[in-house]
């Protein structure tokens, strides 16, 4: 399978790649490390007749100690994260998660930010990022801006990023310790979560978000309300599809999803000792 | 457009669509057909060669991506014509192979791992190969293979 043709432009700074964008609209896309885009461009999926390629903009692949948070570059690729000393020891569930995309190969290229900016509900990386919190930092043609995580991903492969802007910097908060868990259930190695669960502990608050449970990344609000309720993991986990809509595919049926839900949910509270 | 990149240590200077993927690339342009393309999907690893030293599936890289970059593949991988490379050798020692359609891309993946990891476990080399399919099955003596090059017993 071969992607339909199309120009390709180099950028060499954040600028030229917004310029770039400004000038083509919604023509054009960024390729970063191109391990959603270019799939789907073989797939004709996405036929974009701008490629803008920001993978040589090197000044965005970076994991800083920022005080209370770490900020993240956009380029910085799922192996930078999954290795990352300060990640392992400051935010161990963002190192883990990235350790479960794909495979080496696929962790080799792809990047954070481009798996955000993808906005696939299936990516294990968006919902890891959404029970984290945090924010997102968006260059445009008038500036920046920083734009809540809660507040990013607003449909199916949906974000709040507009055709102009560029997703430059991830900032997540410290949650370092024990108190954290990702639950993926898969059928084969590599695949996609059919669901998946992320869950930690931030500031002494359980925040848990859900993976392939609806058009977006959720947060599981039921499940994080019943635990400040005081209720207990087996209780709390109950609560998991509440407020979900779960998709149909060939691998499962709403229901089952459902059901995976509570099942994972139960099983990251647990084996991070939430409560 | 132009695309200027070094093949298995060899500087190259050509003209490519920019929709060309770095397997077609490879295969048709370079004449480089050890690696294989098989499921053409980023699945099942045939495909894997290393930018940079690091194992990537060229089935989902467009060639221009590799522009300015170190491309190594099967051919490049032995020292010499009449040599193999250690991992090589150990696959052809442990019949780490059966049909032979996902040996190069094992191979590549096997050598990325161990260059991460120089001692790796028996499950460590299991999940480092996840990205790689072999529809023989021929799972065991692969990583039996993988565990020699590495100096570990596996007798």
């Amino acid at each position: 399978m071969i992607p339909a043709a199309f120009d390709y432009k180099k950028a060499g700074s954040s600028e030229e790649a917004i310029a770039l964008i400004v000038e083509h609209g919604d023509e054009a896309k960024l390729l970063a490390g191109g391990h959603s885009l270019i799939p789907m461009m073989k797939l004709r999926l996405a036929v974009p007749s701008v490629l803008v390629d920001i993978a040589g903009v090197e000044d965005l692949s970076y994991i800083d100690d920022r005080g209370d948070h770490i900020a993240i570059g956009a380029l910085t690729k799922h192996r930078s994260l999954e290795t990352s000393d300060l990640l392992i020891a400051e935010c161990p569930l963002l190192a883990h998660v990235a350790s479960k995309v794909g495979d080496p190969q696929v962790r080799h290229r792809g990047t954070l930010g481009g798996s955000l900016a993808h906005s696939d509900p299936a990516s294990d990386l968006p919902a890891a990022v959404l029970a984290l919190g945090g924010s997102l930092v968006a260059e445009g043609p008038n500036g920046q801006r920083e734009i809540a995580v809660a507040d990013f991903f607003t449909g199916y492969f949906e974000s709040a990023l507009s055709d102009d802007e560029m997703l430059t910097e991830v900032r997540v908060p410290k949650a370092p310790g024990a108190s954290w868990s990702y639950q993926k259930f898969n059928r084969r190695a590599q695949d996609w979560a059919i669901v998946g669960v992320a869950a930690v502990e931030v500031h002494g608050a359980a925040q848990i978000a859900l993976v392939n449970m609806g058009s977006t990344p959720l947060r599981a609000e039921a499940v994080e309300a019943a635990l400040a309720g005081g209720a207990g993991a087996a209780e709390a986990a109950e609560a998991a599809a509440d407020g979900t809509d779960a998709p149909t595919d060939l691998n499962a049926s709403p229901e089952y999803r459902d059901h995976l839900a509570r099942v994972l949910t139960k099983r990251a509270l647990e084996a991070s000792g939430i409560s | 457009m132009e695309l200027s990149v070094t093949v298995n240590g060899t500087g190259r200077v050509s003209e490519v669509e920019p929709r060309t993927l770095l397997v077609y690339y490879l295969r048709d342009e370079l004449g480089l057909t050890g690696t294989n393309v098989g499921c053409d999907t980023s699945s099942c690893g045939a495909c894997t060669v290393h930018v940079n030293g690091e194992s990537v599936k060229a089935c989902t890289m467009l060639a221009v991506q590799a522009d300015g970059q170190e491309v190594t593949t099967i051919e490049g991988l032995a020292p010499s014509s009449d040599e193999l490379h250690p991992m090589q050798e150990s696959f052809q020692n442990n019949h780490g192979l059966q049909c032979g359609y996902c040996t190069p891309g094992m191979v590549m993946a096997a050598c990325s791992l161990l260059d991460e990891n120089p001692a790796p476990t028996e499950d460590e080399v299991r999940e480092g190969l996840e990205g790689n399919l072999c529809r023989c099955t021929g799972y065991h003596n692969i990583v039996k293979a993988v565990l020699a090059c590495s100096g570990q017993d596996v007798s």
